[in-house]
Protein backbone atom coordinates (compact mmCIF):
# COMPACT_ATOMS: atom_id res chain seq x y z
CA UNK A 1 0.00 0.00 0.00
CA UNK A 2 1.15 3.73 -0.65
CA UNK A 3 0.10 6.82 0.76
CA UNK A 4 -2.96 7.84 -1.96
CA UNK A 5 -2.00 10.32 -4.38
CA UNK A 6 -5.77 11.46 -5.33
CA UNK A 7 -5.16 11.93 -8.98
CA UNK A 8 -3.93 8.55 -9.27
CA UNK A 9 -6.98 7.32 -7.06
CA UNK A 10 -9.20 9.36 -9.43
CA UNK A 11 -7.86 7.44 -12.25
CA UNK A 12 -9.03 4.28 -10.71
CA UNK A 13 -12.13 4.71 -9.66
CA UNK A 14 -12.86 6.30 -13.08
CA UNK A 15 -11.61 2.86 -14.56
CA UNK A 16 -14.16 0.76 -12.67
CA UNK A 17 -17.41 3.11 -13.53
CA UNK A 18 -20.14 1.29 -15.01
CA UNK A 19 -18.73 -1.94 -14.83
CA UNK A 20 -20.26 -4.09 -12.98
CA UNK A 21 -17.83 -4.88 -9.49
CA UNK A 22 -17.39 -6.25 -6.51
CA UNK A 23 -17.22 -4.38 -3.59
CA UNK A 24 -15.69 -4.96 0.10
CA UNK A 25 -16.61 -2.13 2.67
CA UNK A 26 -15.76 -1.99 6.37
CA UNK A 27 -15.50 0.70 9.34
CA UNK A 28 -14.09 -0.85 12.64
CA UNK A 29 -12.89 0.75 15.39
CA UNK A 30 -11.99 -3.31 16.79
CA UNK A 31 -13.59 -5.90 18.85
CA UNK A 32 -12.07 -4.49 21.96
CA UNK A 33 -12.53 -0.82 22.33
CA UNK A 34 -15.22 -1.32 24.54
CA UNK A 35 -13.41 -3.80 26.31
CA UNK A 36 -10.28 -1.08 26.91
CA UNK A 37 -12.54 1.73 27.87
CA UNK A 38 -16.00 0.60 28.85
CA UNK A 39 -17.59 4.42 27.85
CA UNK A 40 -16.20 3.47 24.08
CA UNK A 41 -19.60 2.72 21.75
CA UNK A 42 -17.96 0.09 19.43
CA UNK A 43 -19.51 0.37 16.14
CA UNK A 44 -18.55 -1.03 12.47
CA UNK A 45 -19.93 -2.06 9.29
CA UNK A 46 -19.12 -4.65 6.89
CA UNK A 47 -19.73 -5.88 3.54
CA UNK A 48 -17.76 -8.61 1.81
CA UNK A 49 -18.65 -9.15 -2.36
CA UNK A 50 -21.95 -6.80 -2.48
CA UNK A 51 -22.09 -7.00 -6.47
CA UNK A 52 -23.12 -3.27 -7.54
CA UNK A 53 -22.20 -0.76 -10.69
CA UNK A 54 -21.52 3.13 -10.07
CA UNK A 55 -22.12 5.49 -12.24
CA UNK A 56 -19.09 7.60 -11.16
CA UNK A 57 -16.94 7.97 -8.38
CA UNK A 58 -15.25 10.65 -6.97
CA UNK A 59 -12.06 11.80 -4.32
CA UNK A 60 -12.67 14.47 -2.53
CA UNK A 61 -10.62 16.12 0.94
CA UNK A 62 -6.41 17.22 1.74
CA UNK A 63 -6.00 14.00 3.67
CA UNK A 64 -7.36 11.16 4.62
CA UNK A 65 -9.75 11.44 1.69
CA UNK A 66 -12.84 10.76 1.17
CA UNK A 67 -14.24 8.41 -1.88
CA UNK A 68 -17.78 8.47 -3.12
CA UNK A 69 -19.67 6.15 -5.30
CA UNK A 70 -22.70 7.47 -7.30
CA UNK A 71 -25.28 4.41 -7.53
CA UNK A 72 -28.18 4.39 -10.23
CA UNK A 73 -30.04 4.65 -6.94
CA UNK A 74 -27.75 4.76 -3.91
CA UNK A 75 -24.70 5.95 -3.01
CA UNK A 76 -21.86 3.99 -1.63
CA UNK A 77 -19.24 5.90 0.33
CA UNK A 78 -15.86 5.93 2.80
CA UNK A 79 -13.92 8.41 4.70
CA UNK A 80 -10.73 8.70 6.77
CA UNK A 81 -8.11 6.45 3.58
CA UNK A 82 -4.97 7.18 3.85
CA UNK A 83 -3.70 4.27 1.28
CA UNK A 84 -4.12 2.32 -1.75
CA UNK A 85 -3.05 -0.51 -3.43
CA UNK A 86 -3.86 -3.25 -5.25
CA UNK A 87 -3.77 -7.43 -4.18
CA UNK A 88 -2.62 -10.32 -6.11
CA UNK A 89 -6.10 -10.30 -8.66
CA UNK A 90 -5.95 -6.77 -9.29
CA UNK A 91 -8.53 -5.43 -7.07
CA UNK A 92 -8.24 -1.76 -6.32
CA UNK A 93 -7.50 -1.52 -2.48
CA UNK A 94 -8.03 1.74 -0.23
CA UNK A 95 -7.85 1.91 3.21
CA UNK A 96 -7.65 3.97 6.32
CA UNK A 97 -4.79 3.38 8.60
CA UNK A 98 -4.62 5.30 12.02
CA UNK A 99 -1.61 6.98 13.61
CA UNK A 100 -0.90 3.77 15.36
CA UNK A 101 -0.78 1.62 12.13
CA UNK A 102 -4.89 0.05 12.72
CA UNK A 103 -7.06 -0.50 9.77
CA UNK A 104 -10.04 2.03 10.54
CA UNK A 105 -11.89 1.78 7.14
CA UNK A 106 -11.45 -0.26 3.84
CA UNK A 107 -12.69 0.40 0.24
CA UNK A 108 -12.08 -2.23 -1.95
CA UNK A 109 -13.51 -2.94 -5.42
CA UNK A 110 -12.67 -5.46 -8.10
CA UNK A 111 -14.42 -7.03 -11.39
CA UNK A 112 -13.96 -10.46 -9.67
CA UNK A 113 -15.40 -11.93 -6.33
CA UNK A 114 -13.06 -11.44 -3.11
CA UNK A 115 -11.88 -14.46 -1.46
CA UNK B 1 -2.77 -17.90 44.39
CA UNK B 2 -1.22 -21.09 44.95
CA UNK B 3 -0.42 -23.26 41.41
CA UNK B 4 -1.04 -26.50 40.56
CA UNK B 5 0.26 -29.57 38.79
CA UNK B 6 -1.04 -30.04 35.10
CA UNK B 7 -2.35 -33.34 35.29
CA UNK B 8 -1.80 -36.39 32.58
CA UNK B 9 -4.75 -36.21 29.96
CA UNK B 10 -5.23 -38.67 26.94
CA UNK B 11 -5.42 -35.79 24.59
CA UNK B 12 -6.20 -32.34 24.82
CA UNK B 13 -8.30 -30.88 22.03
CA UNK B 14 -7.78 -26.81 21.74
CA UNK B 15 -10.66 -24.54 20.08
CA UNK B 16 -9.94 -20.95 19.15
CA UNK B 17 -10.97 -18.83 17.06
CA UNK B 18 -7.98 -16.54 15.86
CA UNK B 19 -4.32 -17.16 14.92
CA UNK B 20 -2.65 -15.82 18.11
CA UNK B 21 -5.53 -16.81 20.58
CA UNK B 22 -2.99 -19.89 21.79
CA UNK B 23 -0.29 -17.88 22.06
CA UNK B 24 -1.74 -15.08 24.55
CA UNK B 25 -3.74 -17.73 27.07
CA UNK B 26 -3.05 -21.41 26.62
CA UNK B 27 0.62 -21.58 25.15
CA UNK B 28 2.35 -22.58 28.20
CA UNK B 29 -0.02 -25.24 29.23
CA UNK B 30 0.19 -26.30 25.37
CA UNK B 31 4.13 -26.55 25.59
CA UNK B 32 3.65 -28.65 28.87
CA UNK B 33 1.47 -31.13 27.69
CA UNK B 34 3.31 -31.32 24.35
CA UNK B 35 6.30 -31.80 26.48
CA UNK B 36 5.25 -34.75 27.44
CA UNK B 37 4.26 -36.14 24.33
CA UNK B 38 0.14 -35.71 25.20
CA UNK B 39 -1.36 -35.50 21.79
CA UNK B 40 -2.17 -31.62 21.79
CA UNK B 41 -4.68 -30.86 18.32
CA UNK B 42 -5.28 -27.36 17.87
CA UNK B 43 -8.20 -26.31 15.52
CA UNK B 44 -8.28 -22.74 14.84
CA UNK B 45 -11.45 -21.41 13.61
CA UNK B 46 -10.29 -18.34 11.57
CA UNK B 47 -7.32 -17.00 10.00
CA UNK B 48 -7.92 -13.73 11.55
CA UNK B 49 -8.69 -12.16 8.34
CA UNK B 50 -10.22 -9.02 9.76
CA UNK B 51 -7.12 -8.16 12.01
CA UNK B 52 -6.08 -4.68 12.17
CA UNK B 53 -2.73 -3.80 12.89
CA UNK B 54 -1.68 -3.53 9.06
CA UNK B 55 0.76 -0.86 9.73
CA UNK B 56 1.58 2.86 9.22
CA UNK B 57 3.28 2.42 6.67
CA UNK B 58 0.97 -0.97 6.19
CA UNK B 59 3.18 -3.86 6.00
CA UNK B 60 -0.09 -5.44 4.64
CA UNK B 61 -3.61 -5.22 3.30
CA UNK B 62 -6.74 -6.72 3.98
CA UNK B 63 -6.83 -8.93 1.40
CA UNK B 64 -2.97 -10.24 1.86
CA UNK B 65 -2.94 -10.61 5.93
CA UNK B 66 -5.00 -14.03 5.79
CA UNK B 67 -1.89 -15.54 4.21
CA UNK B 68 0.79 -13.70 6.65
CA UNK B 69 -1.37 -14.94 10.04
CA UNK B 70 -1.66 -18.66 8.65
CA UNK B 71 2.08 -18.50 8.24
CA UNK B 72 2.61 -17.01 12.05
CA UNK B 73 0.22 -19.29 13.24
CA UNK B 74 2.04 -22.30 11.86
CA UNK B 75 5.61 -20.90 13.19
CA UNK B 76 3.70 -20.63 16.62
CA UNK B 77 2.26 -24.11 16.25
CA UNK B 78 6.03 -25.13 15.66
CA UNK B 79 7.17 -23.33 18.79
CA UNK B 80 4.67 -24.73 21.12
CA UNK B 81 5.24 -28.50 19.56
CA UNK B 82 1.54 -28.91 18.50
CA UNK B 83 1.34 -32.00 16.07
CA UNK B 84 -2.23 -31.70 14.99
CA UNK B 85 -3.03 -27.64 13.72
CA UNK B 86 -6.41 -27.87 11.98
CA UNK B 87 -7.51 -24.57 10.40
CA UNK B 88 -11.13 -24.67 10.18
CA UNK B 89 -11.96 -22.30 7.64
CA UNK B 90 -14.71 -20.20 8.66
CA UNK B 91 -14.21 -16.37 8.69
CA UNK B 92 -13.01 -13.62 11.41
CA UNK B 93 -15.97 -11.55 13.04
CA UNK B 94 -18.63 -13.98 11.20
CA UNK B 95 -18.85 -16.72 13.86
CA UNK B 96 -21.66 -15.58 15.88
CA UNK B 97 -23.58 -15.15 12.46
CA UNK B 98 -22.89 -18.48 11.78
CA UNK B 99 -25.68 -21.13 11.70
CA UNK B 100 -25.68 -22.21 15.51
CA UNK B 101 -26.29 -26.03 14.73
CA UNK B 102 -23.65 -26.19 12.13
CA UNK B 103 -20.95 -24.81 14.74
CA UNK B 104 -22.31 -27.06 17.47
CA UNK B 105 -21.71 -29.53 14.72
CA UNK B 106 -18.26 -28.95 13.89
CA UNK B 107 -17.15 -29.16 17.90
CA UNK B 108 -18.97 -32.35 18.34
CA UNK B 109 -17.12 -33.89 15.57
CA UNK B 110 -13.96 -32.88 16.60
CA UNK B 111 -14.62 -34.02 20.01
CA UNK B 112 -15.83 -37.71 18.48
CA UNK B 113 -13.33 -37.79 16.08
CA UNK B 114 -10.61 -36.96 19.06
CA UNK B 115 -11.98 -38.61 22.20
CA UNK B 116 -10.23 -35.97 24.61
CA UNK B 117 -9.58 -36.40 27.95
CA UNK B 118 -9.64 -31.85 27.75
CA UNK B 119 -11.10 -29.82 25.69
CA UNK B 120 -9.75 -25.96 26.14
CA UNK B 121 -11.68 -23.05 25.17
CA UNK B 122 -12.74 -19.42 25.95
CA UNK B 123 -15.59 -19.25 29.23
CA UNK B 124 -18.90 -18.23 27.45
CA UNK B 125 -20.01 -14.77 28.46
CA UNK B 126 -16.62 -14.06 30.01
CA UNK B 127 -14.24 -14.09 26.49
CA UNK B 128 -15.21 -10.11 25.16
CA UNK B 129 -14.38 -10.95 21.34
CA UNK B 130 -17.42 -11.78 19.73
CA UNK B 131 -16.18 -14.70 18.43
CA UNK B 132 -13.97 -15.95 21.07
CA UNK B 133 -18.52 -15.58 22.70
CA UNK B 134 -19.29 -18.03 19.72
CA UNK B 135 -17.05 -20.35 20.27
CA UNK B 136 -17.59 -21.07 23.45
CA UNK B 137 -21.31 -21.46 23.25
CA UNK B 138 -20.62 -23.98 20.45
CA UNK B 139 -17.92 -26.45 22.38
CA UNK B 140 -20.32 -26.13 25.71
CA UNK B 141 -23.21 -26.99 23.78
CA UNK B 142 -21.13 -29.93 22.30
CA UNK B 143 -19.80 -31.00 25.45
CA UNK B 144 -23.31 -30.48 27.56
CA UNK B 145 -24.93 -32.88 24.34
CA UNK B 146 -22.85 -35.80 25.64
CA UNK B 147 -23.54 -38.56 28.09
CA UNK B 148 -22.01 -36.95 31.80
CA UNK B 149 -19.44 -39.51 32.48
CA UNK B 150 -18.08 -39.56 28.39
CA UNK B 151 -17.69 -35.60 28.73
CA UNK B 152 -14.18 -34.37 28.55
CA UNK B 153 -12.84 -32.02 31.24
CA UNK B 154 -13.84 -28.26 29.82
CA UNK B 155 -11.11 -25.65 30.70
CA UNK B 156 -12.04 -22.04 29.84
CA UNK B 157 -10.12 -19.07 29.53
CA UNK B 158 -11.96 -15.85 30.57
CA UNK B 159 -10.82 -12.35 30.49
CA UNK B 160 -13.59 -9.95 30.17
CA UNK B 161 -13.51 -6.67 32.97
CA UNK B 162 -16.73 -8.39 34.91
CA UNK B 163 -14.98 -11.70 35.16
CA UNK B 164 -13.50 -11.73 38.87
CA UNK B 165 -17.15 -10.33 40.28
CA UNK B 166 -19.58 -12.27 38.50
CA UNK B 167 -17.75 -15.90 38.52
CA UNK B 168 -15.19 -15.68 40.79
CA UNK B 169 -11.01 -16.28 40.25
CA UNK B 170 -9.59 -18.68 38.09
CA UNK B 171 -9.78 -22.34 39.74
CA UNK B 172 -7.06 -23.56 37.85
CA UNK B 173 -3.49 -21.53 38.18
CA UNK B 174 -0.43 -23.44 36.48
CA UNK B 175 2.87 -21.96 37.12
CA UNK B 176 4.53 -21.55 33.39
CA UNK B 177 7.59 -20.45 33.87
CA UNK B 178 9.92 -23.50 32.87
CA UNK B 179 8.31 -23.22 29.04
CA UNK B 180 8.03 -19.37 29.13
CA UNK B 181 11.01 -19.72 26.19
CA UNK B 182 8.28 -21.27 24.22
CA UNK B 183 5.95 -19.08 25.28
CA UNK B 184 7.33 -16.23 24.00
CA UNK B 185 8.75 -17.85 20.89
CA UNK B 186 4.69 -18.32 19.91
CA UNK B 187 3.91 -14.89 21.27
CA UNK B 188 7.24 -13.56 18.86
CA UNK B 189 5.75 -16.21 15.75
CA UNK B 190 2.49 -13.74 15.75
CA UNK B 191 4.75 -10.85 15.20
CA UNK B 192 2.27 -9.01 13.00
CA UNK B 193 -0.50 -9.14 15.77
CA UNK B 194 1.90 -8.99 18.95
CA UNK B 195 4.83 -6.57 17.96
CA UNK B 196 3.00 -3.54 20.18
CA UNK B 197 2.41 -6.06 23.28
CA UNK B 198 6.08 -7.51 22.92
CA UNK B 199 7.81 -4.19 23.10
CA UNK B 200 5.58 -3.44 26.33
CA UNK B 201 6.35 -6.95 28.19
CA UNK B 202 10.40 -6.54 27.18
CA UNK B 203 9.72 -3.45 29.93
CA UNK B 204 7.04 -5.25 31.98
CA UNK B 205 8.51 -8.40 33.19
CA UNK B 206 11.65 -7.04 34.68
CA UNK B 207 9.35 -5.19 36.95
CA UNK B 208 8.52 -7.94 39.71
CA UNK B 209 5.18 -8.80 40.56
CA UNK B 210 3.56 -6.75 37.62
CA UNK B 211 0.49 -7.64 35.96
CA UNK B 212 2.23 -8.24 32.65
CA UNK B 213 4.66 -10.29 34.48
CA UNK B 214 1.84 -12.50 35.82
CA UNK B 215 0.21 -12.87 32.71
CA UNK B 216 3.61 -14.28 30.92
CA UNK B 217 4.35 -16.51 33.98
CA UNK B 218 1.27 -18.01 34.93
CA UNK B 219 -2.03 -19.23 32.92
CA UNK B 220 -5.03 -19.76 34.60
CA UNK B 221 -8.54 -21.88 33.45
CA UNK B 222 -11.95 -21.52 34.69
CA UNK B 223 -13.09 -25.00 35.09
CA UNK B 224 -16.38 -25.40 32.84
CA UNK B 225 -19.47 -27.25 35.04
CA UNK B 226 -23.03 -28.14 33.31
CA UNK B 227 -24.81 -27.31 36.80
CA UNK B 228 -26.47 -23.50 37.56
CA UNK B 229 -23.35 -21.42 36.39
CA UNK B 230 -23.80 -22.86 32.74
CA UNK B 231 -25.92 -20.01 31.18
CA UNK B 232 -25.38 -20.98 27.71
CA UNK B 233 -28.90 -21.29 25.83
CA UNK B 234 -30.21 -24.70 23.93
CA UNK B 235 -30.26 -23.64 20.04
CA UNK B 236 -33.82 -21.87 19.04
Amino acid sequence: MEPILPEKVQELVNRFAGDEIYLHLETTNGAYASHFDEKFFSAGAYIRNAKLTYEHGKIVGDGPYRVGLKLEIGWVYAEGLTHYGFDEDGHLLMAGHDFDGKLAVALQMGTTPFK
Amino acid sequence: MKTMEVEQERHVLVILPHPDDEAFGVSGTIAIHTKRETPVTYACLTLGEMGRNLGNPPFATRESLPDIRKAELKKAVEAIKIQDLRMMGLRDKTLEFEDDQKMMNMMTDLINELDPSLVITFYPGYSVHPDHEATARAVVRAVRAMDEEKRPKLHCVAFANNTAEEIGAADIRYDIRHVYDQKMEAMKAHISQTIWMLKELESGVAQEGSELQDRFNYEHFWTYTFDENDKVTEIK
